[in-house]
């Protein structure tokens, strides 16, 4: 597995606490835990429907799981190809090892260009890498389009889910950031402004459409990049995209290694799976698509940066290279009950819920405290694996990541624990020494309830305890049928009268949960 | 008592794999297996020599620690036909996590004898409904109950609707649905304390659900899921008794577990 930190860190995530001390944070942010719980609950139910309308889901999964695989397989291949297609078309192509290299990538260009502002499309990988911030110190502001984009930006916030990411905001805190901060940055919204969401579209879009008409350069991602047509294709819903991708001279896209597929046809899948599985529609409203330069036609300078940062560590583990299929849907955000609670800032950076509590350790290394914590982030319901349109099994990536995390040593007592428990537990006579503890406790306990145990408060802070029965089962079963390991049953129907006694026979009065 | 006898079930050499916690904290649970398979005619045995699964280490991260317990399960339950647990997540380390084990072990022996074992681990309600072939146990239990379909059983083992087949086939039984039923609990093992806050919160949630059915008991097929919901409804006072399917079914109007 990944150990060393290989992907860039920044001022924005550096020094966040462990995951379960920023959870009990967000767990008392009353406010959001409501537009969390809504948000979660309508998008699972319009997935539910349109996902239950497709003949043969499963069959779509594999095909997009199998697409993905293929192109992982061969990574280095269809990147070569990817890039001959790209250039054939008149794109520039360029490699980026890790997130300096692509920001500085960005920044040349855009200097190069002579602006100081750029318009941007709702990316996923110029989030990872902070291409905003690094843009900003080279003195060149980056306009976020996207709606809930432009809503975190104004709030000087962070992204808190990968689709939604001003999911932890509400209609009447957006109405109050766009009064209070549009005007700063350019078109002030209306005075009158309320928090119908007609009224507030409106006013992003009068914001932005100075924005779009003014800028010379853009910056994108890509959701998936086509190797044999040299095709990039950005999926989206609300038209902002595809007016950064038309209008300015110059576009330049970031774009993760994963996101290469072999060919046209590996779209098909991909296209009825993300959709469904990331809005709940049947089909997204735009999907754009552009291979290279046309004469007069769109931006007359297209600029690829193919970007690494730790991706190529993550193909290098045979378990976890599985997370690289992942195409940003958020479908395992949806239906995660941890992420429903905690929201996306517990997670300590720009890709939350189960697929960042796996993707961030293997990208950047679990040398940090949040990093170290996340694989431990989830209660292994299985709920993010059934949802996931690509198949990426997240509880069996989370527990080979805790094996990661636990040879780094550090639980010293933990990892003791778990040595002794399996002393114990590899022989029954030891198993059998070890329960004479519990059934004593259940002896001395009798009936009562249990609400403290000192060293426990972890469980009995909030839960009752358990009380230990006074006899285990296989007490019982030596005591009840000796050595006789077998028990009669239809062989012997008569064998059995009065030889099991029940729970109201007073033989046994533990095992009172 | 109902001969509710399965006509296969006295071919089978059955094992009861009680599992550890279940041994050692809720032996009802496993008396209660014995007692409504040998009602449907199995000859049961417990082999003694059983100890656990190691989903414990395997889930926190110790997997190596889990080998000696996987060369041990094996060892023990081979030469039986099936082996019973009334555990979905036991029985979903045992079929999920096994091989994956035997693996990092780098023991090919030990994978192939998995191999050989881990189809024939059943969780309850899978040999009732799939082996025996019977969803009428014969039980009585004239109570108001709402059932948690555990994570385990719902998404590893993909029991289904087996053990509400197997409920609502029960003499006496209102059973009524539990909201958001498929949703987690936040037990999660090691989770439920190491991220305490979250699991309780997930678990307040669910306690919330079941209260709100005026169930008088909470029935499931995994007592460690019920240890911690019942833990929240027995700290809120709400009077709401947590029993584990096996008891349900097993009992009778001659030997009520309730």
């Amino acid at each position: 597995m990944v150990t060393q930190p290989v992907q860039q860190t920044s001022p924005t995530f550096v020094g966040m606490p462990k995951f379960p001390v920023a959870a009990r944070e967000a767990l008392a942010n009353t406010q959001q835990r409501a537009n969390l719980h809504n948000a979660t609950h309508t998008i699972r139910a319009k997935r539910a429907a349109v996902v239950g309308e497709v003949e043969d889901w499963e069959a779509l999964r594999v095909a997009g799981a199998a697409a993905k695989d293929e192109a992982l397989h061969h990574l280095g291949d269809y990147l070569e190809q990817l890039e001959e297609s790209l250039t054939a078309r008149g794109a520039t192509v360029h490699w980026a090892r890790d997130a300096a290299e692509a920001n500085r990538i960005v920044v040349d260009i855009a200097r190069a260009k002579e602006v100081d502002e750029v318009v941007k499309v709702k990316s996923m990988a110029t989030q990872e890498i902070e291409l905003n911030e690094a843009l900003e110190a080279a003195g060149i502001h980056a306009w976020e389009t996207d709606l809930a984009e432009l809503i975190v930006q104004l709030f000087g916030d962070r992204p808190s889910h990968i689709l939604v990411p001003a999911i932890h905001r509400n209609r009447t805190e957006i109405r109050d950031v766009f009064l209070r901060e549009m005007g700063e940055f350019g078109r002030p919204a209306p005075a009158d402004l309320t928090d119908d969401p007609a009224r507030l579209a409106e006013a992003a879009r009068l914001h932005l459409r100075e924005k779009f008409l003014r800028a010379k350069v853009a910056v994108s991602g890509a959701n998936f990049a086509i190797a044999d047509t040299g095709t990039l294709v950005v999926v989206e819903s609300e038209g902002n995209g595809r007016m950064c991708l038309t209008l300015p001279e110059t576009l330049i896209s970031v774009v993760g290694i994963e996101k290469v597929l072999p060919t046209w046809d590996d779209l098909s899948p991909m296209l009825q799976l993300l959709p469904r599985s990331s809005t709940g529609e049947r089909m997204n409203p735009y999907t754009t698509m552009w291979s290279g330069v046309h004469d007069g036609d769109g931006p007359q300078e297209v600029h690829v940066i193919l970007l690494d940062n730790g991706r190529s560590r993550v193909l290098a583990d045979s378990v976890g290279r599985q997370a690289l299929r992942c195409i940003r849907c958020s479908a395992c955000l949806n239906v995660c009950p941890v992420y429903e609670r905690t929201g996306g800032h517990a997670y300590g950076s720009v890709y939350p819920g189960p697929i960042g509590a796996v993707l961030n350790p293997q990208l950047r290394g679990t040398a940090s405290e949040v990093d170290q914590s996340l694989p431990y982030a989830s209660s292994l319901c299985g709920a993010c694996f059934d949802a996931c349109p690509v198949r990426i099994n997240i509880p069996e990536l989370l527990v080979e990541l805790r094996g990661t995390v636990a040879e780094q040593g550090g639980h010293r007592a933990e990892s003791a624990a778990m040595k002794a428990a399996a002393w114990v537990l590899s022989d029954p006579r030891r198993l059998a020494v070890a329960q004479k503890g519990a059934t004593t406790a259940g002896r001395l306990i009798g009936k009562r309830t249990i609400r403290k145990v000192p060293g426990l408060g972890a469980w009995t802070d909030a839960r009752d305890m358990p009380t230990p029965p006074k006899e285990t089962f296989r007490q019982w079963w030596a005591r009840e049928r000796g050595d006789a390991t077998t028990t009669h049953g239809a062989a012997d129907p008569g064998g059995r009268a009065g030889g099991i006694p029940t729970t109201n026979d007073g033989t046994d009065a533990g095992g009172e949960r | 008592m109902t001969a509710f006898t399965a006509p296969i079930a006295a071919d089978l050499k059955v094992a009861l794999f009680a599992t550890c916690f279940n041994d050692t904290m809720w032996p009802e649970t496993p008396k209660a297996v014995v007692r409504l398979l040998e009602r449907l005619g199995c000859r049961v045995e417990f082999p003694s020599a059983q100890t656990c699964c190691g989903q414990m280490m395997t889930n926190t991260g110790y997997a190596g620690e889990a080998v000696p317990l996987v060369r041990h399960f094996v060892d023990v339950f081979e030469e039986y036909d099936a082996v019973v647990a009334p555990s979905g997540s036991c029985v979903g380390s045992v079929r999920d996590q096994h091989p994956m084990i035997a693996h990092l072990a780098g023991d090919p022996g030990l994978a192939s004898e998995v191999e050989g074992v881990r189809p024939k681990v059943y969780e309850l309600s899978e040999f009732l409904v799939d082996v025996l072939g019977v969803t009428d146990v014969g039980a009585y239990f004239p109570h108001r109950v709402t059932y948690h379909p555990t994570c385990h059983s719902l998404r590893m083992l993909r029991v289904g609707d087996r053990p509400l087949q197997l409920l609502r086939a029960v003499e006496g039984i209102d059973l009524v649905e539990l909201p958001g039923a498929e949703e987690c609990c936040g037990f999660g093992g090691t989770f439920a304390m190491k991220n305490s806050d979250v699991s309780v919160a997930m678990g307040t949630d669910k306690a919330a659900h079941v209260v709100e059915t005026d169930a008088e008991v909470l029935v499931a097929g995994d007592n460690s899921c019920l240890a911690h919901i019942g833990g929240i409804l027995g700290r809120q006072r709400t009077g709401i008794r947590t029993m584990h399917l096996a008891e349900i079914l097993a009992s009778t109007k001659e030997h009520p577990t309730w």
